[in-house]
């Protein structure tokens, strides 16, 4: 495992330090800036491992598509990494220093099914939560933060609904809300879990010309994704997982169809038959 | 508003000084006769007016510090709903009676009469925070699931007051009858330093509320949202929970315990009801329990042996059952209103297809610039169409010629111009949808009228340009697809329908 939490901040170039940084076992290099570096996780759900042993750097500046069947633990490397769920082992790193010190710089868009949509807020109320961070505890949210929380809203093509009450939104719409949410914030790192699933044509869009515009201001976006067709189509970069990394690299080089068969075809079985063993051991 | 309230109430003190000068009595209401005496004293109108205008100054106190006690039910109530902990809050408030037992034991022992009230409700406060600790306890270390949990924490923390209060009533230690009002609360026990406490407390909490908003309403929404952007949710939640003990531990003695838990939450689910707005929810909420705990403090005042708590409780429950059946969205009424709404229209929507349908069949040309006389259907022929029969048939015609949609004469019924735009918008839809249920959905000519029947009044203008987009190819769209399968009911009378 690598130490690097003396290390230069967001925007620094990659020190001189860098090259003789401590190294155990495992021995391979993870460059200081990245965007996100996560070391050696492992995340176990009442014991029984989902993913095992990720080793990952994440370039910067780039649209990057978690792909993998269902069960791979997509989900999980997002909430892991976010420290929603708890890790077994393993160390995120966030622009070269620990995820925990770096939480303005990371926005998340959760599962649109992860809330209770019959909340007596409007759209514009949620979009603000995502301005929450940068008010501070007790104090009110102010104008000036609800324009921000507006113009987040208009970048998705919400600004109509607005006002809108959350229960009264379509699926898609909702969806863009909570992009919205994200980008009130300002983030430098997004994780989007699912965006895509189950929305509307116009959401669609509206999401593939936001991705787009986060890589133009130079944004590092990791984005859950389960539909093959169009991985090439709105992805740069990707990241093959199933319990494991399987691979990673930029579209044109990993899509084929050898990666696809490592991770889609059939479950790992000694991978699956250990983390059974774990399950009951635990019981 | 802390101040206002004081120096009104300051204000007052000398009236009621020279109130009880002239001869009118304090607090007692009416004496009771005898211990034995069960019957109940139904006050007069004249007392009933007095005390529910204030006008004793203690009375005033205890009905003030209860309703400032209802104002902060009602805050943090809406807050507890929504981060749906309602259980957790009734196994907190059974949780504190060990503690009052035990501080009265304790407080008896170093020689004073036990009855202090800070020294109970502090052990009250401390026993509720054990309750919230044990629940967490469970949930965490053991895989029972949350019910459980509760479960097992209510009762076994009520189950160990209930017996420490029996232990205190045999033990040599003075005088223990009074424990009893905290559970089922008794206002009228209330001394006037008691109600101060209970006012300020409320007060403080219902600003801490206001203060928290931001952060609370992010905790009730999306917990996971809120964390990963450092809001430390375990905090949050304690913070609530140190609320919720807080005003259930002030609620005690007015509301009493196992009653505690319906003044913070069906005062806020009565509120959730009449508005999609936190910030007016929280608000509505505050003002139903303020006028529970006022007129429970009140009636109970004034009706001898009437504990405060069930008059509280029915004063909210009253409340919430107006609120669930009047609520302008969610309410009964209001639904049961849209819903019959809109069965009327889709009947009547019916019913014009129905009579497009019959002319069409019976080829007569149909198209807006006809005349109106053009568009007719003899009854004999709608009749056959639906499964209706002919009493609600004629019932939704004269609905319909009502709504200046048709015209009914000798020969049956025709369309008006408008009734003619909205047939054949209606038909339109039906047909579109139709046609796109048997190119993109597999589904038999002969089956998707059904289907179809009911998408048809629900579609809106971007769906209709869609499938127009998507049929364009298939089917004249324009500006009458034909039926895709054969009508149902062949025209029989064709003399029937009038030139």
């Amino acid at each position: 495992m690598t130490i690097s939490t003396g290390q230069p901040g967001a925007s620094g170039v990659s020190s001189p330090i860098g090259q003789n940084r401590s190294h155990i076992a495992t021995g391979d290099e993870h460059p200081v800036t990245a965007p996100l570096s996560i070391h050696d996780m492992t995340v176990a759900y009442h014991r029984k491992p989902v993913l095992w042993d990720v080793d990952l750097d994440v370039p910067s500046g780039r649209l990057i598509g978690i792909i993998g069947p269902n069960g791979a633990g997509k989900t999980t490397l997002i909430k892991a990494t976010l420290d929603l769920v708890p890790k077994a082992s393993g160390r995120v790193l966030v622009f070269g220093k620990p995820y925990r010190k770096q939480r303005h710089l990371v926005g998340y868009v959760p599962q649109r099914e992860s809330v209770d949509w019959d909340f007596p807020v409007n759209a514009l109320d949620v979009v603000a939560m995502g301005r929450y961070g940068t008010i501070g505890w007790c104090r009110p949210v102010t104008k000036r933060h609800r324009t921000a929380a507006y113009e987040a809203l208009d970048i998705v093509g919400m600004a109509d609904y607005a006002k809108r009450q959350i229960s009264q939104l379509s699926g898609g719409q909702q969806q863009r809300v909570f992009l919205a949410r994200a980008l009130a914030q300002d983030a430098q790192l997004y994780f989007m879990d699912e965006p895509f699933a189950s929305v509307d044509v116009a959401t669609e869009k509206a999401i593939v010309e936001v991705l787009r515009r986060l890589k133009d201001a130079g944004k590092t976006v990791l984005v859950v994704h389960h539909d093959l067709q169009t991985v090439s189509e709105y992805f740069d970069y990707l990241i093959f997982l199933n319990m494991r990394v399987v691979t990673h690299g930029p579209v044109g080089e990993v899509f084929t169809p050898e990666n696809l068969k490592k991770t889609y075809g059939g479950r790992l079985t000694l991978l699956n038959e250990a983390a059974e063993l774990f399950a009951r051991q635990a019981r | 508003m802390l101040l206002a309230v004081l120096s009104i109430l300051h204000g007052t003190q000398i009236a009621v000084a020279s109130d009880q000068a002239s001869g009118n009595p304090g607090r007692s209401i009416r004496p009771v006769n005898s211990i034995a005496d069960s019957s109940i004293h139904w006050p007069s109108a004249e007392q009933f007016l007095r005390v529910l205008t204030l006008r004793d100054f203690n009375t005033r106190v205890v009905v003030l510090g209860v309703a400032c006690l209802g104002l902060a039910c009602g805050t943090i109530g809406t807050f507890l709903l929504l981060r749906k902990r309602s259980l957790t809050a009734d196994a907190l408030s059974h949780a504190t009676l060990p503690g009052i037992a035990i501080a009265f034991i304790i407080m008896a022992k170093l020689g004073g009469d036990g009855k202090q009230l800070a020294g109970l409700l502090l052990g009250a406060f401390i026993f509720g925070g054990l309750g919230v600790g044990a629940i967490l306890v469970i949930r965490h270390t053991t895989r029972l699931k949350d019910d459980a949990a509760l479960g097992i924490v209510l009762s076994v923390f009520f189950g160990v007051g209930l017996s420490l209060l029996n232990l205190i009533q045999q033990m040599p230690l003075g005088h223990a009858a009074g424990l009893n009002r905290f559970i089922f609360g008794k206002a009228a026990s209330m001394l006037p330093v008691d109600a101060w406490t209970i006012l300020i407390a409320a007060l403080v909490i219902s600003l801490s509320c206001l203060v928290l908003f931001k952060e609370l309403t992010l905790l009730c929404f999306d917990q996971g949202y809120a964390r990963s952007q450092g809001w430390s949710v375990i905090t949050l939640d304690m913070v609530l929970m140190v609320l919720v003990v807080g005003v259930t531990v002030i609620a005690l003695q007015s509301v009493g315990l196992v009653l505690a838990v319906a003044m913070l939450i069906i005062p806020s689910a009565a509120a959730r009801f009449w508005t999609e707005h936190l910030a007016r929810m929280v608000i509505i909420s505050a003002v139903i329990g303020m006028v529970g705990g006022y007129l429970g403090a009140t009636i109970s005042a004034l009706v001898p042996r009437m504990p405060t708590g069930p008059v509280i409780v029915l004063v909210c429950s009253g409340a919430f059952i107006v609120s669930v059946a009047c609520g302008p969205k969610r309410g009964v009424v209001a639904r049961t209103v849209a819903q019959k709404r809109l069965g009327r229209r889709v009947a009547i929507q019916h019913l014009l297809r129905a009579v497009y349908e019959c002319s069409e069949m019976a080829e007569k040309k149909v198209s807006s610039g006809n005349t109106v006389a053009n568009v007719t259907a003899p009854l004999g022929e709608l009749v056959k169409v639906r499964s209706w029969s002919i009493n609600q048939l004629s019932r939704l015609i004269r609905s319909a010629c009502r709504g200046k949609l048709l015209v009914s004469g000798n020969s049956g019924v025709a369309l008006t111009d408008h009734g003619l735009r909205e047939a054949e918008r209606v038909v339109r839809n039906h047909r579109l949808w139709e046609t796109y249920l048997i190119h993109y959905a597999d589904i038999a000519p002969s089956h998707v009228d059904r289907d179809a029947d009911e998408i048809e009044h629900i579609l809106g203008h971007d769906m209709i340009v869609h499938l127009e987009q998507i049929l364009s190819g298939k089917v004249k769209s324009d500006p009458m697809p034909p039926s895709p399968h054969h009508l149902s009911v062949a025209p029989t009378d064709v003399n029937g329908v009038t030139a």
